[in-house]
């Protein structure tokens, strides 16, 4: 018994009344020992957050609530603990990082203030010895400059730094657990990497036990000794990473892990030799104004989009890839003509584009469509499913019932029930709501598809449906489709051809398959080894997290 | 570049900015005001009980009211630009001499005005919001609503019954006894607790707008990320309150302060002619009357430049408070 860290009985946790459900949790339970990595998998709504927030006591009381189970910390039940108690061991003892490390830290504190806290809170030391302590932990996580950091405030920083300033955080006293709330999610593929093995580093370090919660299959495959499933509140498989990730039991287990894109690249697909969709020379820069009367510094000038040429032929996919920042969505909305560009040529056709005005641009829209990431901010919440969707057709003179009848034959072709006509989005799951949005840019018949990460906020399962649904339009229609996307599964799966972009330029591009077996520029193999859990998957077992930490 | 010299060129390129401003300002003030029926000469021949039209005549002659107007313009623009705001012939004394004269009244009672009204609107919604949902969160907010939906002018008379005329604490009106011809700390003894009624007055409803915004920008902030996190390093929960969230919930409310400072010279005209105090209030609303339109536009100037000095204030205290916000 004592030899676990923690050990988790027939928690139940319950969510206030009128609910979607009574329980978020329903008797879980789980153990955790110490130097060992558990993973806690499941998707969106799985309560497998609230588990991590129940073990610090960090439940948003007083509507959600432990309402039986026990939560043993080193034997000491921490449900049960008094306030204060619960506060020693916050920080200390078991400490937390969160999935987004701009909103987790106060952005009018600094780093060093933010980290001084914990010691100030939990140890008495003199100031001179805390400084140097929290620099010494700055260094430790490998963060250039800890001096300079110190005195940084989170906007200042990157995604990745920051993380690792909340890493530094959580570690500064030596916690015997941390619990990790999808860490890495926020952050690109070769960070995340980073942030990956230096939580592993400083686990072997010091034995720490690690609670790393996530939805994302290859990260688990890299990090996991242990792994838990959850699906609607209830465990529905535990194991060791190789039994639950190579023998999965449960069947949603093994749905979910089916669903995970393979790494493999897809055939390629005989392409033809008409392009629909040519770019020459594109360039957009951001800001860059001129000064009030040569006072004040003139602003700082971002190159988005430099000097990309593209060309996107009839019927075939195309994935744009790169990390945030690479300037690829930029670039499709310069495509698309919601921004002006500063200079370049674009084609449909062999017409040039770019340089049409607004009106001029009219007869053009409909040949050209996009899908955008977000499918909650991206639907007017107050208009009706099929008004969005024949809102296109209607403007471009078509005639209202006529539109009316198209709308509804979409809502069924994109796998919707009719009756989704006159619903408003708020009533539809993420999912569905992309289904939506691809309903809408299909409503006008376009011969372009502009997919802008169609299916990065969405959970795996329905990540995979969306993708087939995309598919399947694409070759009944006959569109061409420039796919963006962070995801280089998701690109294996669906492109037929990658480009991939950095610091606004395209650095390489080539066919799907020829591109991941022999990547030409540097980035792209260095985007490449940092896929999570690329050794997973394909029918070959994982090597067991321990053995490889060993052999790193 | 360091802090400092990013705050020098800073206020330096809005001082700039400020020029252009004042003087449009000046000059739509100016249209405006002549759109007026009437002039100085009307309502000094209409005291007068008798004034024949050729005397009229020769009072606009001297005081250069019979030249066409772009010309009057360019007169009074030309003696701004020379600091000189031009004479009240209704005060006889020069606009300036009787406008600082005003202005040290004013400044007093919006200074007062404004930090009681941030002071205690921050401190109150606080209070609400760390006291969430128990009879002193009720008490606040349904205080805040009284006094926001309360009429300034009856608030002020009810005051001068309550505490002047029935408790006889405090005077009635008037910024000190000028009968007593009080002396250094006597004088502003006297002047202290002149001010106690109109500063009350003219803060009760600035104070329940901040009050209601800082509960609300409290709870607002109680609800970030950031506060979990604090919680997870096991901080307590007045550090979390008084260090992490109170900063942050400051900001919206020291914007809104800036904005009201214009606001509150229009509502000073009134609490100042309820108690009678000799602010630049009661002097725009008697200037308005006389037709002095000289006056008034010395004032409407000094009023405007006052507004961008406040928000430049505003804007710097901001950048202190936010290390988002930069200066540049």
């Amino acid at each position: 018994m004592t030899e676990n860290l923690l050990q988790i009985d027939n928690l139940f946790i319950e969510l206030p009344a009128g609910s979607e459900r009574q329980y978020a949790v329903q008797d879980l339970s789980l153990e955790l020992a110490p130097g060992e990595t558990l993973c806690v998998v499941g998707e969106s709504g799985s309560g497998k957050s609230l588990t991590a927030r129940a073990v610090m006591g960090l439940l948003p009381a007083p509507h959600v609530r432990v309402s039986d189970g026990q939560i043993n910390f080193n034997g000491e039940d921490v449900t049960m603990a008094t306030y204060d108690r619960l506060r020693d061991i916050r920080g200390s003892e078991i400490s937390m990082i969160f999935q987004e490390p701009m909103t987790a830290l106060n952005p009018v504190m600094s780093i060093g203030s933010q980290i001084d806290e914990i010691f100030r809170y939990h140890v008495s030391m003199s100031r001179s010895k805390r400084l140097e302590r929290a620099i010494e932990l700055l260094r430790d996580v490998n963060l250039p400059n800890p001096d300079q950091i110190m005195n940084a405030y989170p906007h200042e920083l990157s995604g990745g730094q920051r993380q690792r300033s909340m890493i530094a955080m959580a570690l500064a006293l030596k916690p015997q657990i941390l619990i990790a709330d999808e860490p890495t999610t926020a952050l690109d593929v070769t960070t995340q990497a980073q942030i990956l093995k230096l939580i592993r580093d400083m686990q072997t370090a010091s034995n720490t036990g690690v609670l790393f919660i996530t939805h994302d299959f290859g990260v688990v495959a890299d990090i996991a000794d242990r792994v838990v499933v959850m699906q609607h509140g209830l465990v529905v498989e535990s194991g060791t990473v190789n039994q639950v990730l190579n023998l999965p039991q449960h069947p949603y287990t093994q749905a979910l892990i089916s669903a995970v894109p393979s790494l493999m690249p897809r055939k390629a697909r005989s392409r033809s030799e008409k392009t629909v969709l040519q770019v020459r020379g594109l360039n957009k820069t951001f800001g860059g104004g001129k000064s009030f009367f040569g006072l004040g510094k003139p602003n700082r000038e971002v190159r988005a989009v430099k000097n990309v040429e593209l060309d996107l032929h009839k019927g075939e996919t195309l994935g744009v890839v790169g990390e945030s920042g690479s300037g690829k969505s930029t670039l499709a909305r310069c495509i698309i003509r919601l921004m002006d560009t500063d200079s370049g040529e674009i084609r449909i056709d062999g017409n040039e584009i770019n340089s049409l005005s607004r009106a001029e641009m009219r007869p053009w829209r409909n040949k050209i469509q996009m899908v955008f990431q977000d499918p909650f901010a991206s639907l007017n919440p107050r208009v009706r499913v099929g008004d969005i969707i024949a809102q296109g057709p209607v403007t471009l003179g078509i005639e209202k019932d006529e539109a009316i009848k198209r709308a509804r034959e979409l809502i069924s072709i994109v796998g919707l029930d009719t009756r989704a006509f006159d619903r408003f989005p708020h009533e539809f799951s993420g999912g569905q709501r992309q289904r939506i949005g691809i309903a809408r840019s299909l409503a006008l018949k376009p011969e372009i598809l502009i997919a802008d990460e169609p299916v990065s906020a969405l959970d795996v399962s329905i990540q995979a449906q969306i993708l087939e649904l995309l598919d399947e339009i694409r070759d009944q229609m006959n569109l061409s489709m420039l796919f963006i996307t962070h995801d280089l599964r998701v690109a294996a799966q669906v492109c037929d051809r990658l480009a991939v972009m950095r610091y606004g330029e395209i650095v390489e591009t080539g066919a799907t398959a020829e591109l991941f077996a022999n990547p030409q520029h540097s980035y792209s193999r260095d985007l490449l080894a940092a896929v999570p859990g690329k050794e997973w998957k394909a029918g070959s077992k994982p090597k067991s997290a321990k053995s490889k930490r060993k052999s790193a | 570049m360091t802090q400092s010299t990013k705050i020098i060129r800073y206020v330096s390129r809005r001082v700039f900015q400020g020029v252009p401003i004042i003087i449009a300002i000046i000059v739509i003030n100016f249209f405006l005001l002549n759109l007026a029926e009437g002039d100085a000469v009307d309502v000094l021949a209409g005291e007068a009980g008798s004034a024949t039209p050729e005397y009229m005549a020769q009072l606009r002659a001297k005081f250069g009211l019979d030249q066409p107007l772009p010309v009057q313009l360019l007169v009074y623009l030309k003696n701004v630009l020379a600091l000189d705001l031009g004479y009240s012939f209704r005060h006889d004394m020069p606009v300036s001499d009787l406008i600082f004269d005003r202005f040290f009244a004013t400044g007093l009672l919006m200074t007062c005005t404004i930090l009681l009204a941030v002071g205690f609107g921050v401190l109150l919604g606080l209070l609400a919001a760390m006291q969430l949902n128990t009879w002193k969160d009720a008490v606040i907010t349904v205080f805040a609503l009284i006094t926001y939906a309360t009429p300034l002018f009856w608030v002020g008379l009810m005051m001068i019954v309550v505490f002047s005329l029935k408790l006889g604490w405090l005077p009635t009106s008037g910024m000190e006894n000028v009968a007593a011809f009080y002396e250094g700390w006597d004088r502003a003894k006297d002047i202290a607790v002149h001010l106690i009624l109109p500063t009350i007055t003219l803060s009760l409803f600035y104070l329940a707008l901040y009050t209601r915004m800082m509960r609300a920008s409290m709870l607002e902030q109680y609800g970030q990320d950031y506060v979990v996190t604090a919680r997870a390093k096991g901080l307590t929960e007045r550090r979390i309150t008084f260090v992490h969230v109170l900063r942050n919930a400051l900001l919206p409310v020291v914007t809104m302060a800036g904005v009201q400072v214009g606001a509150l010279i229009g509502g000073s005209v009134i609490v100042e002619s309820v108690f009678a105090w000799p602010g630049l209030g009661m002097l725009a609303f008697e200037s308005l009357f006389a037709r002095d339109l000289n006056l008034l536009l010395g004032i409407f100037m000094l009023s405007s430049i006052l507004v961008i000095v406040v928000n430049l204030i505003v804007d710097i205290i901001y950048c202190f408070l936010d290390p988002r916000i930069e200066v540049s």
